[in-house]
């Protein structure tokens, strides 16, 4: 018995480990076939991992990569805040209030069908090559996505709770606070998850037609020198700074809104 | 304990509801309620009692200012505190017990949450958050809560319902001994004829729908000195008297 006592421990240690393993191995196994792949083709259009990691460091030390990456996220950033802030009050609304819904439901299709192309370029001739018609076009692009996702929350909200709170006469505010935005938070999670994803695809081809810098820009201008050392050299520091916000930012914060959910008894 | 009340808050709850319809899912009107009148005597406890289904819910949710399509007249005033236990707990799951009960009575003090969750038996819950808790535990976690408003009306739909027999009447005489030491004007919905008279000041008895007051029969034995056997006595009496409404229990 007192092996049966030491041996669930044992597992748990045994299954984190490989739990970790797991990914690590994966990306290891991309890194071997890039590698493998490069040496066969022998070309400039495949330069292999160790010299897009040169690249990346050099340019990282004394080019641009830095500027170039800071300028994409706070794009990325700014245009994630406005479509989040205003995707979540009008996917409320419209989940609460059935006749805003029926008036604005052929918008969101409309938006949410719509190439993102053609939101861009539409930004830009009217509100000019500028920062703010930048953000506007790719929040615009998202929108759509959180007013559907939050619209379903609101419609999923508990009508016991509600009534909970109409019966002690809760502010408006607090009822927000207290019984509606809990409920809705696994939806903003979603949104946030799906969202942000569209956002970084999306930027990059603002910043391309329209941008002076950042990472689209410069994946343009390496296009056309036809510089795939510095694509990719882009490419897989983009992706650096994107799985560390999923890694360190995403699921730290998913795990401590979600922290009073499936408490043993 | 409050100067604030406004007079006349706390003296008589009157309802007066001409008609009330449901209108069912394939768009037919179900009356539900029809001519009942009921006055609440303050600082009582009001039973309602009748078959299931016969509209004892929608009675309370008009009262509690839920549901105002009616026709009719309910006086509870705007500023009425109200106290409300629903079937079941209806607590907020991602807040902690002691968040969820100062949610809804934000002036209480601390000593008096305390002394009311002591009072309940849920002093060692207030850290906890509900799914941690059991049914019969989050009832009385719910209990407390409608008590911490220090509400002007009190109200109470099948509070016990679905708990084992024991545990539910542990908490009807935990109900009695919280109340009688905060008395406060109560409206209870039962459909269980010995919980009806084991609690009830007045037992008003419910018509099948469209529901209407049968009858109003006040019971002054005070609700702590009520054994089983007194409970039965009158059981039987107001079976003889009013059998359409007990035969079914």
């Amino acid at each position: 018995m007192s092996v049966g006592i030491a041996r669930p421990n044992a597992l748990t240690g045994l299954r984190a480990y490989r739990a970790s393993l797991a990914p690590v191995l994966s990306v290891a196994g991309f890194l071997l076939v890039w590698y493998i792949g490069a040496e066969i083709a022998q070309s400039r259009m495949l330069p292999g991992p160790e010299e897009v990691l040169s690249y990346v460091v050099d340019e990282a030390l004394h080019g641009d990569l830095l500027a170039e990456l800071g300028i994409t996220l706070w794009r990325v950033a700014a245009a994630f805040v406005v479509a989040m802030a205003i995707g979540s009050v009008v996917g409320l609304a419209m989940g609460e209030l059935p006749a805003l819904n029926r008036a604005l439901d052929p918008w969101v299709i409309v938006l949410l069908n719509l190439p993102a192309l053609v939101i861009i370029i539409l930004a830009y001739v009217w509100f000019g090559l500028n920062e703010a018609a930048a953000i506007g076009a790719v929040a615009l692009n998202k929108i759509p996505n959180v007013i559907v996702t939050v619209r379903e929350g609101a419609r999923a909200l508990d009508p016991g709770l509600d009534e909970m709170a109409r019966a002690y006469r809760l502010s408006f505010w607090s009822k927000l606070r207290n019984v509606t935005l809990p409920q809705l938070q696994p939806y903003f999670a979603a949104a946030s998850r799906s969202g942000i994803s569209l956002i970084w695809k999306i930027v990059l081809v603002v910043e391309l037609l329209g941008r002076p810098n950042g990472v689209g820009f410069e994946l343009h201008l390496n296009f056309q020198l036809f510089n795939v050392t510095a694509i990719l050299g882009y490419t897989v520091a983009f992706v650096a700074v994107m799985l560390a916000i999923e890694y360190l930012l995403v699921q730290p914060l998913e795990r401590r809104t979600t922290r009073w959910r499936n408490k043993p008894v | 304990m409050n100067d604030a009340r406004p007079a006349g808050a706390t003296s008589q709850f009157e309802i007066r509801i001409k008609e009330k319809t449901h209108i069912g899912a394939d768009g037919t009107a179900i009356p539900a309620i029809r001519d009942l009148v009921l006055e609440i005597q303050s600082q009582s406890m009001t039973v309602l009692m009748g078959p299931s289904g016969c509209g004892k819910t929608t009675l309370l949710r008009i009262v509690a200012g839920l549901d105002d399509r009616y026709t009719g007249e309910v006086t509870v005033p705007e500023s009425a505190r109200i106290g409300m236990m629903f079937q079941e707990p209806r607590l907020l799951p991602w807040r902690t017990v002691k968040q969820n009960i100062e949610l809804v009575a934000h002036d209480v003090s601390a000593a008096d949450l305390e002394r009311l969750a002591t009072s309940v038996g849920i002093a060692d819950m207030l850290p906890r958050y509900p799914q941690e808790l059991s049914l019969g535990l989050a009832r009385r976690v719910a209990l407390a809560r409608a008590f911490a408003t220090r509400p002007d009306l009190l109200l109470l739909d099948e509070p016990f319902v679905s708990l084992d027999e024991r545990t539910a009447d542990r908490l009807r005489r935990l109900l009695i001994e919280v109340w009688s030491a905060r008395p406060t004007t109560a409206l209870l919905v039962t459909h269980n004829p010995r919980e009806a008279i084991l609690l009830a000041d007045q037992l008003v008895l419910l018509a099948p729908r469209p529901t209407h007051v049968v009858a109003n029969v006040p019971i002054t034995v005070p609700q702590g000195e009520r054994d089983a056997v007194m409970v039965e006595e009158i059981y039987a009496d107001l079976l003889k008297r009013y059998p359409a409404n007990f035969a079914v229990g």
